[in-house]
């Protein structure tokens, strides 16, 4: 298992060092640099004084090797519209980033396995086939066009949710949390529920599979036989039994609902990283861009690692050995 | 074998042929919903390719349309006379042709992303199961590489990186897209390799290339097939979330993302209908196209097949 993580922690070094050379490639490479790194609004002196400060008249691989050390320093360059550095921008977003996408793993998972539960043992149930009908939607309705229509139902026609924002946020571990104050959470849920809705119909259809295969092998009959309780059977054996494939897929999919926020948070104007990338995007404030993904790359990769762990750990029979990842 | 015997067997396989074909229909019409689903996709598809002809007003053309009519609801008559079925959005141009087009483009460049994607993953795929080997390390290294990151990430990044405009998107769709097909033709490919008719062909002297894309490339199809179809829906989805964002398509191509982005700083003054219909039109498309290819994969699954 020590080895495992050793060998996995090392592939992952190896593949941020991999990601960071295409970001390098892309940005100085296919791009213009000066174009991309340097304010447009920057006088020929601030040019010159940038394009040595950054390398750019050496050699290519020389200007890796320092755009290495800056990144490694934690020096992602600075962002021309706030004129802070860039890395400090993404991460004061990150926690409202965060808070969003716990809040819709929770939403799509206190939903999802339930429902897949039942869907799964009633296969023929009208509740279940109406369960099945809403997930097979779930996958089809845009995200986005979804968080527009919860706008006009809840906070244009009802008037019961706020339509965008924050709203207020306490402090904990000197970071900021909406999820402690009722206007915080009025202000979370519908962002949270769009986000979740498309990781709802994932986790009904994954827990209704399982559910169905794991209710016709023999230690479900043998428990029943035994004399157990159907509850019981239910919630020791098959859910535990279901689990495995359940957490891999919460895990893998934590990481895109992080991506996915980029919309929730746009439609939304949720004050997270992804809105923060979307405004960077759109006033050419590239050097936040740049930084976005660096973190976003580390961020991935990290979650990737601890899935794999998780995976080992929780399953026995698959202890990965000498897979090089 | 000569001439006569070669007739011979060819005769009864003639035949055949049109069984396949007729089991397959006649699979596909056991749910009644994929059967609606496949009109409604049909419907959708004639709209798009119709809609020059069937569209009440040409909404590019700025002599049909009149600000005046701008934002009027549903049913509303326009200066000129004409009845807004579906409304008209902020430059009075009528929703209802606006979709038409739109859906054209959403289409387009839905299939057209997809085709091209399918194209460069089935030849990925394909040299990468044949070749084995280190290639085949390489080339499946890349995928997963790629497909550890979620699609609409690596599009807007790379959107972020070259610029709008519709061959940019395209190529998004397609970077984003390849690797699924990649890694489908190979493992199905992996399949094929093994089995008899394959290691006949070799006896045969044949040509490598020959026995690739006469001989394996036909049984890697149906697999195919399948991932294609719902690989459009992501596609069309994708597209509409990348141009809702402003990073997809330019204003002058409006796709149904970009009608309901413009929709969409109305929404809070109550005005609905420029949001709302491009959005369940855009839903109908990727909705029928989903249950068509749940559809396909039952009927295409071997494992399912009675």
């Amino acid at each position: 298992m020590g080895a495992y993580i050793i060998r996995r922690l090392a592939a992952s070094v190896v593949l941020l060092f991999v990601m960071s050379l295409l970001v390098f490639v892309g940005v100085y490479a296919i791009g213009n640099p000066v174009d991309l790194l340097i304010s447009p609004e920057a006088d020929q002196k601030e040019i010159a004084r940038v394009v040595a400060a950054l390398g750019l008249d050496k050699p290519l691989w020389e200007q890796y090797l320092i755009f290495l050390k800056q990144a490694l320093a934690g020096d992602l360059g600075r962002s021309f519209a706030f004129n802070t550095p860039a890395i400090e921008l993404i991460l004061q977003r990150m926690p409202a980033t965060m808070e969003l996408a716990l809040a819709a793993m929770a939403i799509a998972i206190v939903l999802g396995i339930p429902l897949g539960l039942y869907a799964g043992l009633k296969p023929d149930s009208v509740l279940a086939k109406a369960i099945m009908a809403g997930s097979i939607l779930g996958f089809s309705l845009p995200t986005f066009w979804v968080g527009l229509m919860l706008i006009m139902l809840f906070a244009v026609q009802l008037g019961w949710l706020p339509a965008s924002g924050r709203g207020a946020t306490t402090e904990l571990f000197g970071v900021q949390w909406s999820l402690f104050t009722l206007d915080g959470w009025r202000h979370l849920f519908m962002p949270a529920l769009n986000l979740a809705l498309f990781k709802l119909s994932l986790l009904i259809r994954l827990t209704r599979a399982g559910t169905r295969e794991a209710i016709l092998q023999d230690y479900v009959k043998f428990a029943r036989a035994k004399g157990l309780r159907m509850r019981r059977v239910i919630g020791l054996h098959v859910l535990k039994n279901i689990m495995i494939p359940i957490v891999t897929v919460i895990g893998l999919e934590f990481g895109s609902v992080v991506a996915f926020s980029i919309v929730t948070e746009t439609i939304f104007a949720w004050p997270g990283m992804g809105k923060l990338l979307i405004d960077s995007i759109n006033v050419l404030d590239r050097p936040v861009v740049v930084a976005y993904l660096l973190v976003i790359v580390a961020l991935f990769v990290f979650i990737n690692l601890l899935v794999d762990v998780l995976y080992s750990a929780l399953d026995p029979r698959v202890r990965v050995t000498g897979a090089p990842a | 074998m000569n001439v006569s015997d070669a007739l011979i067997e060819r005769a009864p396989a003639a035949a055949h042929v049109e069984a396949p074909l007729r089991r397959f229909v006649a699979m596909y019409a056991e749910s009644r919903i994929a059967v609606v689903a496949l009109v409604v996709l049909v419907g959708i598809l004639l709209c798009a390719v119709s809609a020059p002809l069937i569209s009440p007003q040409n909404p590019y053309d700025l002599a049909q349309i009149d600000i005046l009519d701008a934002r009027l609801p549903p049913g509303e008559k326009s200066a000129g006379g004409m009845t807004f079925v579906l409304g008209s959005d902020d430059q009075g141009r009528d929703m209802l042709s606006a979709i038409f087009y739109g859906l054209r483009i959403s289409l387009g460049v839905g299939i057209a992303a997809t085709v091209a994607a399918v194209g460069l993953g089935l030849g990925f795929g394909l040299i990468a199961a044949y070749a084995g080997g280190r290639v085949d390390a390489l080339i499946m290294r890349v995928v997963d590489l790629q497909l550890s990151f979620p699609a609409i990430l690596i599009a807007l990044v790379l959107l972020a990186v070259v610029g709008q405009g519709v061959d940019k998107i395209i190529i998004a769709l397609i970077t984003v897209q390849w690797a699924y097909y990649a890694r489908t033709v190979r493992s199905s490919a992996l399949v094929e390799r093994g089995k008899d008719y394959v290691e006949a062909a070799r006896c045969l002297r044949l040509s490598p290339a020959r026995i690739l894309f006469r001989h394996i490339l036909p049984n890697c199809l149906p697999p195919l097939i399948v991932v294609a179809t719902v690989q459009v829906a992501h596609a069309i989805a994708l597209e509409a979330t990348l141009s809702f964002l402003g990073l997809g398509l330019p204003i002058t191509q409006p796709s149904l993302g970009l009608l309901i982005s413009n929709g969409f700083s109305y929404l809070l003054s109550g005005k609905y209908w420029i949001s709302f219909y491009p959005g369940i039109a855009l839903l109908m498309t990727i909705m029928s196209i989903n249950l068509v290819a749940d559809q396909l994969r039952d009927v295409l699954n071997p494992r399912l097949s009675r």
